[in-house]
């Protein structure tokens, strides 16, 4: 905006505001009306949903799932979306962000002095477009479930640790075979065949990337870890009617699994991909 | 008949009113002037008992409003918020945003019942928490009010934005305006997050643990950030009382701070008009207005256009 048309704004400001009403008691009526709205609501939902409690919190668990609040399944579902492992870090802090800034420096940008919306196309177009996708990523996040039985068919001895799978929120974040959320996590329908033992127990304890670590089940139910890690050892993708991964390049002679999602190497190659994401 | 004023401290006393400086008795009769009319000031004013005590409880009010008006100057202040005027066309959407800061209250004053009974240790967190729901009158009450209500304030800041955004409202010159709210957007969700775990049961321990491990992510900063959230590279005991500082100390006081910047600007700038209102049509306007006058006549009904 320029002088002139700043002075025009300012000036058709102060007819508009002359030819108005006064705050009291006119807006403030609707301001109590909204109010007490609100407060219904909130009385209403708190005597209605109630406040339950889970069990309580126990690192030592096997059944977990973690789950946001619903109002950020929007970023935790990006995850989802953003597969491969060197692109997390543009999905967790990359995406987000990018869309801070460019929503703190809107004005800045936006220097197009119209202000009716159907008279600015581009900027209600791409409004409506990131309401669509928020509106989405967090419809996904709510029906994605996570189940708690893996069906894929595993030789007698490696049943054990398939229930330890199972029971572990392993398929919050990975799929095994059929089951499980394909995302955030890597497949694991033939991890066995990309990773030895060794680095599977060392991936589980370490917690690559925003897994959590199972450390405290390697140390507190060794057998347990043992089971879980032949379990996972075992899977070379024979069984599995599902596609072969063909997102993450693991390399199987290395024995570094995920871990390379963390550190700032990434962000250089976040960029890109992230801007044509971005609102 | 004791003087009341005689009770005050000196500086609470009511002002000398003409004719009753220092409290000495006028030499006229009270409610007349020096020339023996009637003044109609003060006709209550006998020395009737009775009569001057409800006389000074009916003037009490006024007394006591009048003494701190004199002090702060706040009725100039108020009476300029309360009859600025606001464009023509302000409608429904315009109550989002004072929606959000009655929201914002009723997170405020559950929050403060909520801490009186919670106890932010790993150990006792979610016992206290279970006594609250459980043996506290109306606990599960206020704690369900406090976990919709956060919710309800996400809806409404994020409702209250897109308002902003459609009707163009950031656009000069109310940037700045915009940036504080962008920045209280932000700090609404820092206080999801951080009060997320407070309940410390399984689902919110380990969102949280994965919350976290996602700050760790990011470039350069991320480890710090999520070192520092949890208080150390483990989660440990402290962790649950850090994020308890954070969430009803740090981050409410931000809130509260921009709060008061973000109204003090709506209140400097006005709120805008809707955007598909105009003030130079000539024609329109000169035939809106005695429709206006009659209606405003007719018991002037408030409705949105």
């Amino acid at each position: 905006m320029n002088n002139r048309e700043k002075e025009e704004y300012l000036r058709e400001y102060e007819v508009m505001k002359k030819k108005g009403k006064p705050f009291f008691p006119y807006a403030i009526l609707k301001d109590s009306t909204m109010a007490v709205i609100v407060v219904g609501v909130i009385v209403f939902m708190s005597i209605y949903l109630g406040a339950e409690q889970g069990p309580k919190a126990d690192p030592t668990t096997t059944t977990y799932v973690p789950r946001p609040e619903w109002y950020f399944f929007f970023l935790f579902e990006l995850l989802r979306v953003i597969k491969p492992p060197w692109l997390v870090p543009v999905a967790t802090i990359g995406v987000p962000t990018i869309a801070m800034v460019l929503l703190l420096l809107l004005p800045f940008y936006d220097r197009n002095p119209e202000r009716n919306p159907l008279k600015r196309p581009i900027a209600s177009i791409a409004g409506i477009m990131t309401i669509i996708a928020m509106a989405f990523l967090t419809f996904l996040g709510a029906n994605a479930g996570s189940p708690t039985d893996i069906e894929m068919k595993v030789a007698p001895e490696f049943e054990p640790g398939k229930l330890v799978a199972a029971q572990s929120g392993c398929l919050a974040c990975h799929q095994f075979g059929d089951n499980g959320n394909n995302g955030p996590g890597p497949k694991l329908t033939e991890i066995g065949a990309r990773l030895n033992p060794a680095a599977i127990a060392r991936s589980l304890e370490i917690g690559p990337g925003i897994m959590p670590s199972y450390s405290a089940m390697a140390e507190d139910e060794p057998a347990k870890f043992r089971d879980l890690v032949a379990f996972l050892a075992s899977l070379n993708g024979e069984e599995s009617s599902g596609e072969p991964d063909t997102g993450v390049a693991g390399d199987p002679g290395t024995g570094a699994p995920e871990s390379s999602t963390t550190g700032g190497g990434d962000s250089s190659a976040a960029e890109p991909a992230a801007s044509g994401s971005s609102p | 008949m004791p003087d009341l004023q005689k009770l005050l401290p000196p500086p609470m006393r009511r002002p000398p009113k003409p004719g009753h400086a220092d409290g000495k008795p006028s030499e006229y009769a009270p409610g007349e002037a020096p020339d023996g009319k009637p003044t109609g000031l003060r006709e209550g004013r006998t020395d009737d008992p009775g009569r001057r005590l409800s006389t000074k409880a009916q003037d009490a009010p006024a007394d006591l409003v009048g003494w701190v008006d004199e002090r702060m100057g706040a009725t100039s202040f108020l009476t300029a918020m309360l009859m600025r005027k606001v464009p023509k066309g302000t409608n429904w959407f315009y109550t989002l945003g004072s929606a959000t800061l009655f929201a914002f209250v009723v997170q405020a004053v559950t929050g403060v019942f909520l801490a009186m009974y919670y106890t932010p240790s790993p150990v006792e967190a979610y016992a206290s928490i279970t006594h609250l729901t459980n043996d506290v009158f109306l606990g599960e009450f206020v704690r369900g009010m406090h976990k919709w209500g956060a919710s309800v304030m996400v809806i409404l800041v994020f409702v209250h934005m897109a308002r902003t955004f459609f009707f163009g409202a950031y656009k000069y010159p109310r940037e700045l305006n915009w940036v504080i709210g962008v920045v209280l957007l932000i700090l609404t969700m820092v206080m999801g997050f951080t009060g997320y775990l407070l309940p410390f049961d399984q689902r919110s321990y380990w969102a949280t643990i994965v919350g976290v491990n996602i700050n760790g992510t990011g470039p350069i900063v991320g480890p710090y950030l999520s070192d520092f959230l949890r208080a150390g590279p483990e989660f440990g005991a402290t962790t649950l009382s850090r994020f308890y500082a954070i969430h009803m100390l740090l981050i409410p006081g931000a809130i509260i701070a921009l709060i008061g910047a973000h109204l003090y600007l709506v209140v400097k700038l006005g709120t805008t008009a809707p955007p598909w209102m105009r003030a130079d049509r000539k024609p329109k306007a000169s035939r809106s207005e005695p429709v206006d006058a009659i209606a405003n006549g007719a018991g002037g009904n408030g409705s949105a256009p």
